[in-house]
């Protein structure tokens, strides 16, 4: 008899989910989270699309702590002395299941955890699982110090620097070139400073990102997302191209926070915190196995990310897989058979939502975007030197367009152009 | 020591950051360890992606670590596979990094 029918290691979307789902069901459930509470070795970006969240939560999402309801996404262009900033809003944003809001996981993580208990979960704080118990090449259990607790299924949720998972399914440590460092700020200003700064009615947000001369011309961008009363600023940049380059991730960051484009956003906000995570950014093809024996892996320990550029998804994933994990777990242990074959079911279940269509669809994305440094070098040049042939004016005649733009394209060279975008349309 | 990467790095601005956040220090016991003889190329390489910059060259120009403001992302462990780092382990119960915003 074990101690418990389930243990879920982390209290992030997707173990808090896997847990609510499980106690919903009338399993008996723990969460053993390292933090000294939900959340506080937890950080995102971030925004959530809340779709996942409320396919689980229904109505209760109106309660969650979700921080700024985000109407315009910007992107931006950036090179040291310009930017090109491209704004979208529109009300499709605004409909339920298609809306997204900033979040910061100190309070997201806290909510997340309260649903779970309040259905009859019970939770651990501050240990950090360090194995898990094996039986006959079965999970069935974890160990923490001296001390062993024992469950049917183990679920890790343990986040994207999982040390659980080669135990769990033999993914060892993920590849630095498809492992992103993030590094952030949160940067507190008056709500109403950052609604007129952001051009957002009161309560709505921003999600902006940037390319090019955030990360000096390395595969990474730079982020913005507008909270209620502060801002989450930072940067991401591939591992493997920080590392044998010539930046430091800290230096970048600063110089970032004084770009001309940047710098007004958060003039007079005083910074609250400092923060870093790695982002897995690799797609599809770095994803190790979802389940083993006895085991399940949900959320950012089994890599579930995917970044487009122009946006870059996490926690609806985690949150999505959190539920199916958490209801193939109950169904397992209900068929008294929760080795590998009688988890499979959770691998179909992502097979047929979104979380392994999406990743799937996108899976050549990752190595485009590594591989082409254009991106951020070359293609945010030109774009300020076509700006700049539109827009600047010293009282010289001004030659066609045609003529000042040829010039710009064949510099970077129309069949790397032709090249890239049937690549990159190719990827997505 | 490549002079560029060194001068991007403000560590008194760092420190003030780390200062914000809310740490409780395991002292005496690390949760990370590196090898006693420490390649500088490899220790560079962290000197560039640690977003702590907890990887410093001391006033020596001999490369010191300290454990105590580890945000705990994993990067270094990334970063440079086991030619540095001899333990990567999570900080023992309730120690190491509080994120209050995260």
């Amino acid at each position: 008899m074990s101690d418990f029918q389930v243990i879920v290691v982390g209290s992030g979307c997707a173990g808090s989910v896997a847990a609510y789902e499980l106690a919903k069901a009338g399993k008996s459930v723990l969460v053993i989270e390292r933090g000294a509470s939900a959340g506080a070795k937890n950080m995102t970006g971030g925004r959530i699309y809340v779709h996942s969240l409320r396919e689980v939560f229904q109505d209760m999402v109106e309660h969650a702590p979700l921080e700024r309801r985000i109407t315009h996404e910007r992107i931006s262009m950036l090179t040291n002395d310009a930017a090109f900033t491209m704004d979208f809003s529109s009300r499709s944003m605004l409909e339920a299941g298609q809306d997204s809001y900033s979040v910061l996981r100190g309070n997201l993580d806290v909510w997340l955890a309260d649903q779970a208990e309040q259905a009859g979960a019970e939770y651990i704080y501050g240990i950090a699982v360090e194995s898990l118990v094996k039986q006959d090449g079965k999970v069935c259990g974890v160990r923490a110090g001296e001390d062993e607790i024992t469950a049917d299924v183990v679920i890790l949720a343990d986040g994207v620097n999982s040390l659980l998972t080669e135990q769990a399914v033999g993914f060892a440590r993920p590849s630095p070139s498809h492992m992103a460092v993030g590094i952030k700020q949160v940067i507190e200003l008056p709500g109403s400073e950052i609604s007129s700064r952001m051009l957002c009615a009161e309560g709505d947000g921003a999600a902006w990102l940037f390319a090019g001369d955030a990360t000096k011309g390395l595969p990474g961008g730079g982020f913005i997302y507008t909270n209620r009363d502060s801002v989450s600023l930072g940067l991401v940049a591939t591992i493997s191209a920080m590392r044998d380059g010539k930046e430091t991730i800290c230096g970048l960051l600063e110089s970032f926070k004084a770009h001309p484009a940047v710098a007004p956003l958060i003039a007079g906000g005083k910074v609250v915190e400092h923060s870093g995570h790695m982002v897995p950014e690799g797609g599809y093809r770095m994803m190790p196995e979802l389940i083993g024996n006895g085991v399940m892996l949900a959320g950012e320990c089994a890599m579930m990310c995917v970044n487009l550029g122009y946006m870059v998804r996490g926690m609806d994933y985690a949150v999505a897989a959190g539920m199916h994990a958490g209801r193939c777990a109950a169904k397992a242990i209900d068929a008294e058979n929760t080795d590998k074959a009688g988890l499979e079911s959770y691998v179909q279940a992502l097979e047929n939502s979104f979380v392994l269509k999406d990743l799937r669809q996108f899976q050549l994305f990752p190595e485009f975007m590594e591989s082409n440094h254009r991106i951020y070098n070359e293609y945010p040049e030109l774009i300020r030197d076509a700006m700049q042939a539109m827009f600047i004016v010293d009282g010289t005649p001004m030659p066609r367009l045609k003529n000042s733009m040829l010039p710009l394209l064949r510099k970077v060279g129309l069949m790397a152009l032709l090249k890239d975008a049937r690549k990159g349309m190719k990827a997505l | 020591m490549s002079a560029s990467t060194e001068n991007y790095v403000n560590y008194v601005n760092m420190d003030a950051y780390l200062g914000l956040n809310r740490f409780e220090v395991d002292e005496g016991n690390p949760h990370i360890e590196l090898v006693d003889d420490i390649d500088i190329l490899e220790f560079e390489k962290l000197m560039r992606v640690c977003p702590a910059a907890l990887y410093r060259l001391d006033e020596n120009s001999s490369p010191s670590f300290d454990y105590a403001g580890c945000l705990e992302c994993g990067t270094c462990r990334i970063a440079c596979g086991d030619t540095i780092i001899k333990k990567w382990k999570n900080p023992e119960p309730i120690m190491g990094i509080q994120y209050r915003y995260g």
